[in-house]
């Protein structure tokens, strides 16, 4: 509120943050613990940086490490940052869960791959295409919420636009229509979102789940009835990749099956996330989102009209939501199936939230989630090896989502006015 | 030659309220002019209207002589009006400059806010004003008063020459107003003009040129400081006779009934609100807690009436420990509480008057046998208290929302004093009331005292505190920096020690 406390600068000593330590601390004993078993001393782990499509004269030498001492450094250093955390404590606490993270994710991975190989730049490769969809979500909730309309209705909207997009597509025969469709279809559950959510002041928890219960039902019906009868309606329509068109991008060592062995969507939520963040933090638009998200009364006195920065937001995250939606059909498998956004919706508006409310946050927590993602895919073949039944290596991505939600809820900065609705004096 | 500002007869009727009746006034160049008036005689509304946030019924607006229609804000804007409002109207995690340029950005490229731009203006704007304004910081991590001047810049980097100021006094301390009274009168000689909305006496008697009295909504005489006083302006503010003062007899402090010692409380984000307190009030005493809103006094209200988990040290009431005890474990050792937000956290405002006034006793015969609630006996006791407090409502039936504020505060101390007390803990019992229900509350008080009850009082209105309190505590920043004896303490004394100065 206005009147601000100054007092409190001095923070009470958090058990928290002692107890946050303390679990990184046991992570780091779970990695030299679980990944030094079924382990020969001298094994060798070798992690792939090609691909099939790369040429002889730009290979490059595989990454080949030995397996029990990069489980002990890793395990050593997740072990020496816990204490730390747990004794002295980090003034920020973000990038050490990243960091956490990645260090038992690693040696996963090299333990997984012991006593054999591992496309590593596969992996990577498949991280940034299942982030994807997520860092389209993401964007698509900070969009929304920083102008203080919650949206957890990305799910529903990226559903109904993954459903469209193939229709469409089919049906003119022309996929950038598709694409148009999946836009329409995103803005307009937005719209609808808006209305219920602005106009009518509506719980926005309650509108969003309405649209996500209404996407799911009606696409679920159509799936049946249409496309599974007229099944030349959903035939596969899928973008070229990159690499289709320029062949020679891929051989690129690296960076070429990392950015150019992909859908052209990939490169569209690129360019959204740097654009978004810089209009953001850079530009009119940008600062006026802001303060119609934290404080609107006082947009409002401003001459700033409240409804009209709302409206606009909503809407144009509906379109990059459905922009996400048109990825699982266009961008990814061609042709739609029931569910087939599986929650990522929802993970991504945990990315949003993990990114603290911003495109670039937002990002790098999509890539978290698309690593895990691909990780688990990457797991599922290598089954026999690592011995986890394939149920709970599914379960993975969603695991990680409540994990990184847990740890980060009361240390991101919501925006103050996120959910409220905005009644006129 | 035109005055600057003329509203002529200026009617807005809101459902069940007239709000403005015919309200005229005019506002000079280079001129103070105060608008005086108790709460809900109408001076936020009509400077709503003038601000393009309501719209007339009735009346016309004129500015530089000219007839205008303001719509919006922005409108008053470009008319050269701007308005600090009660409740800064501050985006917390913006820095200034974002704030000052918000609605009104520069550009460079036609695309990117220019914020260096803007906060070279900032500074050349607070050098000329005297307003010590730093565009680079953040507005949480500036003071009140400092808050306050950023309103004031943003105002005059939109160069409104006509500045409307609503209760700017309220969230300062007696230093702050100094200052700020200080920037008005340099604002002036500059050549804005400037309409400062109070109900504060003294003040307007200090700051202003011409004064308008308005009650219930109409214009009761606009008068000078030169041709009036205080007395004088009370009565036209209320209607009638108003006693400034309040009457009591000396102290004659008992037993101690409420010790806290060494005191820690946390706010609601965790940090240190109350920051290692002390005290002891006596039976037959006030101990009035001065300071400005948000150095701990509502922490601490809450620790101690069982509301907020205490985090370090220890409170007694008549010997019995409380420190980790429940809000009802504590209400039934004879504590009262009339809390600082009254509709929040004093009455169930959807529920009838006569279900708020058993708020604390629903359990007990006769109200209650088990787990059964029996109305006759509340209706009964509602209306054996209505009367005895003379609280005014059509009905015990009615919901509690739909009473005026005084009422509403009648209703809860008929709650809290109705039975036999030891502790009272008044929190603002006085906040936002007319003169009339001031007085009333006030008398209350001093009569429990009288009865050998301890009292502590926490209040931001250092007047309140001056009047009513035996002995005076100011926190500032979670700790009490002092604890005085009444009769010897100086308001300049206790203002110091509210800025954290320490004699």
């Amino acid at each position: 509120m206005a009147v601000m406390s100054r007092i409190g600068e001095k923070v009470a000593p958090l058990s928290r943050q002692r107890a946050l330590g303390i679990f990184y601390a046991v992570v780091g004993f779970l990695i030299l613990i679980l990944f030094s078993r079924d382990v020969q001393a001298g094994d060798l782990a070798t992690l792939g940086l090609n691909t099939p499509r790369s040429i002889e004269w730009v290979k490059l030498p595989d990454l080949v490490l030995p397996v029990l001492p990069t489980v002990w450094v890793l395990g050593l250093i997740t072990i020496g940052l816990g204490s730390y955390q747990a004794l002295r404590g980090f003034q920020k606490t973000g990038w050490l869960l990243g960091v956490v993270s990645l260090a038992f994710l690693s040696t996963f991975l090299v333990w997984a791959a012991r006593a054999g190989s591992f496309s590593l730049i596969g992996i990577l490769s498949a991280s940034l295409q299942l982030a994807t969809p997520i860092l389209l979500g993401a964007l698509s909730g900070v969009l929304c919420e920083r102008a203080g309309v919650v949206n957890i209705a990305i799910e529903g909207m990226m559903l109904g636009a993954a459903f469209t997009s193939v229709l469409v597509a089919n049906v003119t025969g022309d996929i950038m229509l598709g694409l148009a469709a999946a836009l329409a279809t995103g803005a307009l559950l937005a719209a609808w979102h808006a209305v219920m959510a602005i106009e009518f002041k509506m719980d926005q928890i309650i509108s969003g789940t309405v649209i996500n219960i209404f996407a799911t039902g009606l696409t679920n019906f159509l799936n049946q009835r249409v496309m599974q009868v007229y099944q030349n309606l959903n035939n596969e329509m899928t973008f070229p990749y990159i690499s289709q068109v320029f062949p020679d991008l891929a051989k690129i060592p690296i960076v070429g099956p990392l950015l150019f062995d992909q859908t052209p969507i990939v490169w569209l939520a690129l360019i959204l996330l740097v654009v978004i963040q810089v209009a953001l933090f850079r530009t009119r638009w940008g600062l006026r989102t802001r303060a119609v998200g934290e404080h609107p009364r006082a947009a409002d006195t401003l001459g700033i009209n409240v409804f009209r920065v709302r409206y606009t937001n909503v809407i144009l995250g509906g379109m990059v939501a459905g922009l996400g939606g048109a990825y699982f059909t266009l961008g990814s498998v061609g042709r739609f199936d029931k569910q087939m956004t599986n929650g990522r919706g929802f993970i991504a508006l945990a990315a949003m939230i993990f990114g603290n409310w911003t495109p670039v946050g937002s990002f790098a927590s999509s890539l978290i989630f698309g690593f895990t993602d691909a990780l688990q895919v990457k797991l599922q073949i290598l089954i026999g090896k690592v011995n986890i039944p394939s149920e709970f290596l599914l379960m993975l991505p969603y695991i990680v989502t409540m994990v990184v939600l847990a740890g980060v809820v009361g240390r991101v900065m919501m925006p103050a006015a996120d959910g409220q609705p905005y009644k006129k004096q | 030659m035109a005055p600057l500002l003329e509203l002529d007869s200026i009617t807005k009727q809101f459902p069940g309220v007239l709000a403005n009746d015919h309200i005229s006034l005019t506002l000079e160049h280079g001129e103070i002019h105060a608008l005086l008036g108790e709460n809900g005689a109408g001076k936020t509304t009509l400077m709503n209207i003038l601000y393009g946030l309501y719209h007339p019924d009735e009346g016309k607006i004129l500015v530089r002589g000219k007839e205008v229609r303001i719509s919006s804000p922005d409108q008053a804007i470009h008319l050269g009006i701007g308005m600090v409002h009660q409740h800064f109207m501050l985006i917390p995690p913006f820095t200034v400059t974002e704030n000052v340029m918000l609605g009104e950005e520069k550009l460079k490229n036609g695309v990117f806010l220019d914020r260096a731009a803007v906060a070279e203006r900032i500074r050349a704007i607070s050098e000329q004003y005297g307003l010590q304004v730093d565009p680079e910081l953040r507005i949480r991590d500036l003071s009140v008063g400092a808050q306050q001047r950023v309103e004031i810049v943003k105002i005059l980097y939109r160069q409104a020459d006509i500045l409307i100021l609503d209760e700017p006094t309220a969230v300062l301390t007696p230093e702050e107003v100094e200052d700020l009274f200080r920037i008005i009168r340099g604002l002036v000689k500059r050549g804005v003009s400037i309409i400062f909305i109070s109900h504060k006496l003294k003040e307007v008697m200090a700051i202003a040129d011409r004064i308008t009295v308005l009650r219930g909504g109409r214009v009761v005489g606009t008068t000078r400081p030169a041709e009036t006083n205080s007395a004088a302006l009370a009565r036209m503010m209320v209607g009638r006779e108003v006693i400034l003062t309040v009457d009591k007899k000396p102290a004659e402090p008992g037993d101690v009934v409420l010790d806290v010692e060494n005191l820690q409380v946390l706010n609601d984000r965790k940090q240190v609100a109350v920051d290692g307190v002390s005290f002891q009030v006596r039976a037959g005493e006030i101990l009035g807690i001065a300071g400005v809103q948000g150095n701990g006094q509502t922490e601490l209200v809450e620790a101690l009436t069982g509301l907020r988990g205490i985090t370090g040290g220890r409170t007694r009431i008549l010997g019995k420990e409380t420190t980790k005890a429940t809000p009802r474990q504590i209400l039934e050792t004879g504590v009262a509480h009339v809390p600082e937000d009254r509709q929040r956290d004093g009455l169930v405002l959807s529920f009838p008057v006569a279900d708020n006034l058993v708020l604390n006793t629903y359990y007990l015969p006769p109200i209650a046998t088990g787990i059964v609630m029996h109305r006759g006996p509340i209706l009964a006791e509602a209306e054996e208290l209505v009367e005895r407090f003379d609280i005014r409502t059509p009905s015990v039936e009615v919901p509690a929302a739909n009473l005026s504020g005084g009422n509403q505060q009648k209703v809860i101390v008929a709650r809290e004093f109705s039975r036999p007390i030891k502790l009272l803990i008044a929190s603002q019992p006085t906040r936002g009331l007319d003169v009339g229900s001031i007085e009333y509350i006030h008398r209350q008080l001093v009569e429990r005292r009288d009865n050998g009850c301890a009292v502590l009082l926490v209040s931001p209105e250092l007047d309140e505190i001056m009047s009513l309190s035996d002995r005076i505590a100011v926190m500032y920043r979670g700790k009490i920096m002092d604890i005085l004896p009444a009769e010897k303490a100086t308001r300049e004394q206790v203002g110091l020690l509210m800025a954290g100065v320490s004699a």
